[in-house]
């Protein structure tokens, strides 16, 4: 019953070359990545001019937030404090694995219920948790797909979107039994047949579970409010029912006021499942006698945060909201799907977040920041403008300045040494003229990745400048 | 009016086609254009790979040689949105060079939206008798926002039937040297684009971009497909006259 | 780990060490966004955007509203409702139905809850625009468990609780309060991305909208 692990997978463009060649996997995120923009296209359209202004909202309070983020990191401790809930700070992943397990163990309960997070992902918690002998159990539909199939998740929010139904219920059938209540023996592909038996399966786990596990959409500082966006009611369930519940939320998942919400409760919800509302969200503040935990803590994560904050560029990439539309929309995504970017961020966001989380401290995060054409779609359906291209450039400069790549800076010096003189350049198409015709068709090298699958255009013979030249000689 | 051309070094070497046909247009439509041969090319390619010192070298030798023109235009989107979205982020914010780069930018036109917002023009006289779809290259449509005016630029050319191009907002996968970084990625999303180009029954596919057609025009002729590329300019300089030479 | 408190605003800070001092911390409270989209009748939007959501929709008038509510738990065939503590008395009045009261002195279990056939609440506010009912716990919607264990919701909405957008659902709350934000039943888009109603939530939920009697 281990977890899968990104340590070890390919850097992109070879993940990326076995990723494209699996048909199965390509047909099914192409349905639903056009599934899921047509939905959002249809309800971002909806809001008319507003969206852009609400856009903007967004952009404007996150980045405010972060400008100031040690004065409302703070504030919500102390608000958070104040409602009942105990605070706590990880500045690293083994820290914040270290407290929940700490917290876990004091109940002295042996499993977790949890509501999907990306920042447990992040952190590997469900391993650690493994290790001190406490089993985790994942309760969104997605996760706990991946959870049963020993996969990895390849979508922000739909960690399951590379398997299509008949995958899933095969899945059903030979692990449900592993982790409790079976799976129907005549369980078909239908969606519906398939959420009923999450729901069976789940169904008891839930009303004994002691202790909840979850992360957080929002933290409004000032009234100390954890938000938690959902689907299906397991996070209402995971939030409501347990004794104990830990939120593992991420320093940058402030806001600072509760009527921010106003902005963020409209830009998510459309921006990620296309709905105008996801049928459940639910705000907490501490404790409330009588309702819900009596024991809450929140577990605040650095892991590397500070590092992105530090730089001017590439802090923007803190603004997220975790929507994926920039996934759903992303040419390179649709066919290379989540796995191939080795990280639990994948898709454009995790393009710019994991190298900087990380450092670029691996060959699979330096090859990242070039996943992607520059085509722009990203930024343009962002909820909260983070312009990908430009921080992708920007990593894009951090690698090049480097050690290592000596054939690429060779090329572009001597691309530079060439077009840094018009007399140079008329030498070179001129020779380039000469010898056109003698060019094969299959090159090799990097040139070769192009001669694959694309011819080369015919070199002309003179150049628009020899051209121009001559023409003005006549005149 | 007096329009400096800024050919692109890619149209300069791989595409004077495109070029010659730029001149004859504006020339048509009762233009003077000049060409400051010290121009080379804008520095993109360097920039989108990470050499941002080289490409500001770059940037700084494209201001020195199109200083004085009221003008510029670029039969290259992504080149024009090199110069207009990314040269003033080459300097320090509030430098000389940042300013000046900020200075040019609105100078600057991609040749389609030149001809409609600057000179008032839709109907340049063209003919083409050919079924042609256009693809939105990604820094026209994104960058530059050009919108509907390669559109009408294309409807009112004479014996043109435009076909709509499906999945037409989606990137053909060239984006420089992505296409040989991640080349089996670029592969995959180029043959998509080109296998709905083909879809459509046209015989041309035109943009805004030749290296964006380089890609997509690479894959249909290594398909042996008998759909062609052109750049738009090709299509908005041909006429009547051109034809019954040819 | 007083350290790491005292370290992770340490690294916050150094990595802001270009934002300004001088810079103001707090944001003028603008809102440079509209407060509705939509346009038309404020409960016709509701019921149009609930019905999207496949939850069940009916119109009532306040002197209705008791045999609407009975009517409608005998469509369901439910035996034994959940109740909250302040849920008024004369909206069961018409209905034969078992109660099963949830009270601070004798909470009701998960499992106790479980045996319901369902519950009967009011709500806080509704938004029509995105069709959201809002629960904030107070005696007419009891504590959160009580809404979602059961399989099957009645939600009282009173015209006067319904506003027509978010921002202005979110000024009419407290935080402090626990919210619950309802928009259908429970559902899933985890399958292909195809929404299908009905997961560990509530799989049916039925709204009346109650209009002032004229």
């Amino acid at each position: 019953m281990s977890s899968a692990t990104f340590l070890g997978m390919p850097p992109f463009p070879e993940a990326a070359e076995h990723a494209v060649r699996d048909a199965r996997t390509r047909h099914n995120l192409h349905k639903a990545t056009h599934t899921i923009r047509g939905k959002r296209d249809a309800v971002v359209g909806e809001l008319g001019d507003d969206w852009a202004r609400l856009r903007a909202e967004g952009e404007a309070v996150k980045t405010h937030t972060l400008r100031h983020l040690d004065h409302y990191l703070e504030r919500l401790e102390e608000s958070v404090q104040r409602a009942g809930g105990t605070v706590h700070w990880a500045a690293d992943a083994a820290e914040a694995n270290a407290i929940v397990t700490r917290l876990v163990r004091r109940t002295g309960e042996t499993e977790v219920v949890k509501v999907k997070s990306m920042a447990t992902q992040e952190i590997e918690l469900n391993n650690a948790l493994e290790a001190a002998g406490i089993t985790a159990y994942e309760t969104d539909l997605a996760e706990l797909i991946v959870q049963l199939g020993e996969d990895l998740p390849s979508h922000i929010l739909v960690p399951a979107i590379h398997l299509g139904r008949s995958q899933i219920r095969e899945i059903f059938l030979d692990k449900m039994a592993e982790w409790g209540v079976p799976a129907p023996a005549d369980l078909t592909d239908d969606p519906r047949a398939l959420a009923e038996a999450a729901r069976v399966h789940l169904r008891e786990l839930f009303l004994r579970s002691k202790v909840a596990v979850s992360g957080a959409n929002f933290a409004v500082a000032d009234s100390g409010t954890l938000v938690v966006l959902e689907s299906e009611g397991n996070g209402r369930m995971c939030l409501t029912l347990p004794e104990t519940l830990i939120s593992v939320v991420g320093i940058e998942k402030i806001v600072p006021t509760w009527s921010d919400l106003e902005v963020f409760l409209q830009l998510l919800p459309r921006s990620s499942t296309g709905e105008r509302m996801n049928p459940y969200t639910s705000t907490w503040t501490g404790v409330t006698p009588g309702d819900g935990p009596q024991d809450f803590h929140l577990v605040l994560l650095d892991n590397g945060r500070t590092d992105v904050l530090a730089d001017t560029v590439g802090r923007q990439a803190l603004r997220c909201i975790r929507c994926s539309a920039c996934l759903n929309i992303c040419p390179v995504y649709e066919r290379t799907g989540g796995h191939a970017y080795g990280s639990v961020y994948p898709g454009p966001i995790g393009a710019i977040l994991t190298p900087q989380l990380h450092g670029m401290s691996s060959e699979v995060d330096r090859a990242l920041p070039y996943a992607s054409s520059l085509c722009g779609a990203c930024y343009d359906v962002c909820p909260v403008a983070i312009d990908i291209p430009e921080v992708l450039v920007h990593l894009r400069e951090q690698v090049a300045s480097a050690p290592g790549h000596m054939g690429e800076k060779a090329m572009m010096a001597g691309a530079e040494a060439v077009f840094g003189s018009s007399t140079a350049l008329d030498a070179a198409q001129r020779a380039a003229g000469l010898v056109g015709g003698a060019i094969p068709k299959h090159l090799p090298g990097t040139a070769g990745k192009w001669t694959d699958t694309r011819d080369l255009p015919e070199i002309p013979r003179g150049s628009f400048r020899q051209w121009w030249n001559e023409r003005e000689e006549d005149r | 009016m007096r329009i400096a051309l800024f050919i692109t070094c890619v149209n300069d070497t791989l595409f004077p086609d495109t070029g010659r046909s730029v001149v004859r247009l504006l020339e048509r439509l009762g233009h003077e254009v000049v060409f400051p041969t010290e121009q080379t090319c804008c520095g993109q390619m360097h920039y989108n790979t990470g050499y941002r010192r080289p490409a500001a070298r770059l940037a700084v030798r494209f201001a020195r040689t199109f200083d004085g023109a009221d003008a510029v235009v670029v039969p290259s989107a992504s080149c024009a949105a090199m110069i207009r979205e990314h040269y003033p982020k080459l300097g320090r914010s509030g430098s000389r060079l940042s300013r000046r780069m900020a200075d040019l930018g609105p100078r600057v036109y991609d040749l389609t939206e030149f001809l409609v917002d600057v000179l008032g023009v839709t109907d340049v006289g063209a003919y083409y008798p050919h079924k042609v779809v256009y693809h939105p290259t990604c820094h026209g449509l994104r960058s530059l926002g050009l919108g509907d005016r390669p559109y009408r630029l294309l409807r009112a050319v004479r014996g043109l039937e435009l076909l709509e191009l499906p999945g037409a907002t989606e990137c053909c996968g060239f984006g420089g040297t992505f296409s040989v970084k991640n080349g089996d990625v670029s592969a995959a999303m180029g043959f998509d684009k080109a296998r709905h180009a083909m879809e459509t029954g046209a015989e041309v596919l035109c943009a805004v971009d030749n290296s964006c057609l380089m890609h997509i025009g690479g894959t249909l002729s290594r398909q042996r497909s008998g759909l062609r590329i052109a750049h738009i300019a090709e299509i908005l300089a041909s006429t009547e006259k051109e034809y019954a030479t040819t | 780990m007083g350290g790491s408190r005292e370290r992770v605003l340490a690294r916050v800070r150094a990595a802001l060490a270009d934002v300004p001092a001088d810079e103001p911390v707090e944001r003028p409270s603008e809102h440079p966004y509209a407060d509705a989209h939509s346009e038309g009748d404020t409960l016709e939007v509701l019921a149009d955007r609930l019905l999207d959501y496949k939850a069940l929709v009916e119109r009532v008038t306040e002197a209705d509203l008791p045999g609407r509510i009975a009517a409608a738990l005998d469509r369901r065939g439910a035996g034994r409702v959940a109740v909250p503590p302040g849920l008024p008395q004369a909206w069961l009045a018409e209905s034969s139905v078992e109660r099963v009261g949830d009270t601070a002195e004798a909470p009701l279990s998960a499992a106790d809850l479980d045996a319901t056939d369902g519950v009967v609440t009011a709500c806080a506010v509704a938004i029509a625009e995105t069709g959201t009912l809002v629960l904030d716990a107070r005696p007419d919607q009891g504590r959160r468990a009580l809404t979602l264990v059961p399989d099957y919701h009645l939600c009282v909405v009173r015209a006067g609780q319904v506003v027509d957008g978010v921002p202005q659902a979110v000024r009419r709350l407290d935080p402090g309060r626990p919210l619950t934000w309802i928009s259908g039943p429970s559902a899933t888009s985890d399958i292909e991305l195809n929404r299908v109603e009905g997961v560990h939530g509530p799989r049916t939920l039925e709204v009346l909208l109650v209009e002032p009697d004229t």
